[in-house]
């Protein structure tokens, strides 16, 4: 099976906080990650390969920076990877993001699945993955939480609200996983040899004959127009006393918000 | 991949769409909400609210609650094969439905349908989509819909706007808009039928797998109690379901009860699993690390149960009790149970 | 931490090692502990991860042969737990004997599944009435042709049970003294091996220590570790290479709880402020630390004289084992005084590093028999010299 699997570095936005005077991010000091739901991905890549034998390819649009979390899945155990960077992408919303991947991943692929984490951490959008899919007129399946493979179709789980959905989808799809499919495996010494001395391709807008028209901050039909700190919370009120009194002086403050 | 065609021309788009989720024939209250809020920015844009009912042929008898929510007219795309959702022949239902009828907005409700649905048709109609909005206003000069919503785990807002492409498309999440009713109700049905095509039909859902621990969608509850390691034994998920049952709630978790198997994964609550926003959410043991706030947060009032006085849920909690949760949280479903009696 | 000039290869193995101990270990130490529940599942992580064979030669499927990079794994999974760090260190120990005085065939044979994890190792040596006094063991193998029957009980072996390797050391002649021990290299599951239960110690309590009892178990002499009589030097040169391990187990231990003391001693307010702002803790804060840094500055020189080649390192190997030991028993102890109450109660990390790094000072040879070690040592040196 030759899988595809599309990473993005962030932030590790439990650190990332804003500036409350100048309204911008504060970057300095905080460190960068594989989208942890895309480590998931990863993962399940890895495990359909050792199942089903095949490839692992991983694909990130990004800054050169980006290269890290690349190197991070060559220690993991993937085959090969690209990084898809240049200035024409800066600036890209979810669907230039999408259309940019989905160009990378027919340009240099063939492929039987495509996996996605279901959202990045930062962005919090979930979008792409399905935008992946709508460019490469392919099916899709989101919050995947189990996989199996049949030849030609795949049999997934999906984690939905109540219920759990079990879909079955003809290959080549993409598929979004949430964190509960799998655990990450840890990257082994020899993997970490590997992703050190690999040498990372990083493919430009014209290697991947991108419609620079439709590409980065040009491309993208949504604009941020503001950033700001979301409303302070004020720390509240604790409860103090015996264990009934307190609970006694809950109910009645909650009695009277008329919450019960 | 086609060749993208120019984005839509904005003038000529007008109206408010709001799809109308419905599961197993049932509409989610998430519609409601999206057409009370859609309401108040129709009124700043002097246009009409119109809801989207997608479904079997019976769906038709579910149309009038939309019209006591503030729809002026309902657009009915009645089809066998829209009976539940799928991506495929929904997105090609409504993709023919917004060509041929520009709405300049369209709101869909950030549900594990709305998500993947909207995504998708965003591409399809070359339109930007905002997701999980909390905040939606007119633009009084652009006449533009302003979408605020959280990034980076809700540690920053972003406002966002989509200047030149129309639809503009938002998803809101359940209990972030309330809903309310009009006086005066409309009725126009308008039916629209959808062609969906072979290639729509490539994937089947096979089952339903029920959790029977799901008593209420999380999502939807007023009332959240939710447990975290802080409660010791997994059997002791028996107090926070007792407490939840008295007060008409749900039950949530952290993470971490979830990932040692205390309780399924349909309960957490946090970055990796869902996003609540009750009037009320109530967190026995649960130390409040942010990627469990980034999930709840958003909630009226919050009540945190901790033995750790420095736990940081304390920190965004409007009433905090230090104390050990296998005696707060019987003793808080005893009172209630007096007070009820 | 001071810069140890380590290669990027080094780095590498500290870097997974910390990451496995922050991601994996961390969470589940004081269940472990409490559960007394032997570490399978991170056994399996430091498999996958391809830490098991860092003591081991390519050639046999290991990762190089490198007495300091399994130091630092073994400090960096300490730091985590000390419990956790013996299983992976004592996995070594039971190795060792075969990397050292195994035959090209034996090595073929056993190295590779411990380098790849895929099984553990066990070392027995220790018995009921023989301890320190090795050589008053009672443990025999009796040759009958092509065989020896083995008889007798070994006490106290760490990962005894769990692992399916082990190398024994057992007398085969009592008159011959010195020359009269045997090491054999054993399997689990040979008929007539069988283990007692396990034990209930006071720390690394998810550490397996059982007894490993033989009745007339028959054994081939190709199972011979090197020739019938070196057992004694098959034991001591085995000590002598896993003892700077054991002195990384204890600076792992100790410097995970001088972390604790410094981060509680800078939360915790007292008299208007944090108690790290008072000169007594400053002290044993520093008295701490500053010994940290020693016992791991000799460790590591330890280690990489061993790897540079040294042949005679028998002294330096006890001194860092004995330092190390030491500097973990008083940095825990410390630890447990500076978080006073909080120290002394189990929902904090820092008892059960006292209770752990104990044992540092009494296995692998007693602090005791290290002194008598580097003694005798120092006046085999001083004699050459004249």
């Amino acid at each position: 099976m030759d899988i595809v699997v599309c990473i993005k570095q962030v932030p590790d936005t439990t650190e990332v906080k804003i500036n409350p005077e100048t309204n911008t991010l504060i970057r300095e000091g905080v460190p960068t990650i594989i989208n942890p739901f895309d480590e998931n991905a990863v993962e399940e890549a890895l495990r359909l390969k050792e199942k089903y034998g095949g490839k692992v390819t991983i694909i990130t649009m990004g800054p050169p920076q980006a290269v890290e979390a690349l190197k991070q899945c060559i220690a993991m155990g993937a085959d090969e990877v690209f990084l898809v960077s240049d200035r024409a992408f800066a600036g890209s919303d979810t669907w230039a993001t999408s259309y940019t991947l989905a160009r990378t991943i027919q340009k240099i692929k063939k492929f039987d699945l495509i996996l996605c984490g279901k959202q990045a951490i930062d962005g919090d959008t979930a979008q792409v993955g399905p935008g992946i899919a709508e460019w490469l007129n392919i099916p899709q399946v989101t919050f995947a939480v189990k996989v199996e493979v049949d030849g030609i179709k795949a049999r997934v789980e999906r984690l939905l609200e109540e219920v759990n959905e079990v879909a079955e989808v003809p290959l080549p799809c993409v598929l979004t996983v949430v964190k509960q499919i799998n655990e990450p495996r840890v990257p082994s010494l020899k993997g970490m040899m590997r992703a050190k001395k690999a040498e990372i391709k990083t493919l430009s807008a014209q290697d991947i004959g991108a419609d620079q028209t439709i590409t980065g901050l040009k491309g993208s039909p949504t604009r941020v127009v503001k950033i700001f700190a979301p409303p302070a919370k004020g720390m509240g009120e604790m409860l103090s006393g015996s264990t009934d009194e307190a609970v006694s002086n809950l109910v009645s403050k909650l009695r009277e918000r008329k919450i019960i | 991949m086609d060749l993208r065609k120019e984005p839509n021309e904005a003038p000529n788009w007008k109206g408010i769409f709001v799809f109308a989720e419905q599961r197993e024939g049932q509409i989610q209250n998430v519609a409601y909400e999206l057409l009370s809020e859609a309401k108040k920015l129709a009124a700043d844009l002097s246009c009409g609210v119109a809801a989207v009912l997608c479904g079997g042929e019976e769906i038709e008898k579910q149309a009038g609650s939309l019209f006591d929510y503030g729809a002026d007219q309902v657009y009915l795309v009645a089809h066998p094969e829209l009976k539940s959702y799928r991506t495929a022949p929904y997105t090609r239902a409504l993709t023919e439905l917004v060509n041929k009828y520009k709405p300049e907005i369209f709101l869909i409700g950030a549900t594990t349908i709305g998500r993947d649905l909207a995504a998708r048709l965003a591409i399809r109609v070359n339109c930007g989509l905002t997701a999980d909005c909390t905040g939606l206003a007119i633009d009084p000069d652009k006449k533009i819909l302003r979408q605020t919503r959280p990034a980076f785990g809700g540690n920053i807002m972003a406002t966002i706007i989509s200047p030149n492409h129309r639809p503009q498309m938002a998803t809101v999440r359940p209990k972030v808009f309330r809903k309310s009713k009009v006086t005066s109700r409309k009725s126009e049905v308008i039916k629209f039928n959808p062609v969906i095509k072979e290639e729509d039909l490539m994937v089947n859902i096979l089952q339903i797998v029920k959790d029977e621990s799901v008593k209420v969608n999380l999502q939807e509850a007023e009332i959240i109690v939710s447990g975290g390691r802080g409660i010791g034994d997994p059997k002791n998920y028996k107090i926070i379901e007792e407490l939840a049952q008295v007060l008409n709630g749900a039950v949530g978790a952290s993470r971490a009860t979830v990932d040692a198997g205390w309780i399924s994964a349909h309960h957490q609550v946090g970055q990796t699993g869902k996003t609540v926003a009750p009037k009320l959410y109530i967190a026995c043991g649960i130390a409040g690390k942010i990627q469990h706030l980034v999930g709840m947060q958003g909630s009226d009032t919050i009540v945190a149960i901790n033995r750790d006085p420095d736990a940081p849920i304390f920190k965004v909690a409007t009433y905090g009790i230090v104390g050990d949760c296998l005696e707060v949280v019987p003793a808080l479903t005893r009172k209630i149970r007096e007070l009820r009696a | 931490m001071l810069d140890y000039l380590l290669t990027e290869e080094q780095k590498m193995v500290r870097d997974l090692a910390r990451k496995i101990a922050q991601e994996k270990i961390l969470p589940v130490r004081a269940e472990l502990d409490e559960k007394e529940e032997f570490p399978w599942e991170i056994m399996k992580i430091f498999a996958e991860a391809d830490l098991c064979g860092l003591w081991i030669p390519e050639k046999y499927g290991g990762f190089g042969q490198s007495v300091l990079a399994f130091c630092l794994a073994t400090e960096e999974i300490s730091r985590a737990c000390g419990g956790v760090g013996v299983t992976f260190a004592a996995s070594a120990l039971g190795g060792a004997p075969i990397l050292l005085f195994g035959s090209d065939e034996q090595k073929q044979k056993y190295l590779p599944d411990l380098a790849s994890g895929k099984k553990l190792a066990a070392f027995g040596l220790t018995e009921a009435n023989a301890g320190s006094d090795a050589a008053g063991m009672e443990t025999t193998a009796r040759k009958e042709g092509d065989y020896y029957i083995i008889n007798g009980t070994k006490q106290w072996i760490t990962n005894g049970g769990e692992a399916e390797t082990y190398t024994l050391i057992t007398i085969t002649d009592k008159n011959k003294g010195a020359r009269g021990a045997t090491a054999f290299i054993l399997e689990k599951g040979m008929p007539g091996f069988t283990f007692g239960k396990k034990e209930k110690k006071m720390g690394i309590r998810c550490s397996a220590t059982r007894e490993l009892v033989f009745q007339d178990c028959k054994v081939h002499k190709s199972q011979i570790l090197g020739r019938e009589g070196m057992g004694f030097i098959v034991a001591m040169r085995t000590l002598d290479l896993t003892r700077p391990g054991i002195g990384a187990q204890a600076v792992g231990i100790a410097h995970g709880a001088l972390n604790e003391a410094i981060k509680y001693s800078k939360e915790r307010i007292q008299f208007g402020k944090p108690i790290i702002a008072l000169q007594a803790i400053q002290h044993l804060l520093a008295d701490m630390a500053t010994q940290v840094e020693a016992a791991r500055a000799l460790v590591y020189s330890v280690a990489r004289a061993i790897d540079a080649g040294s042949k005679d390192f028998t002294k330096d190997s006890s001194m860092a084992k004995l330092f190390a030991s030491d500097t973990a028993m008083f940095v825990t102890t410390q630890a447990v005084q500076i978080l006073g109450g909080y120290g002394y109660m189990r929902e904090y990390p820092v008892e059960k590093m006292m209770r752990d790094a104990k044992i540092t000072q009494i296995y692998e040879g007693t602090n005791q028999i290290q002194r008598n070690q580097i003694g005798l040592s120092l006046i085999k040196e001083s004699a050459s010299k004249e």
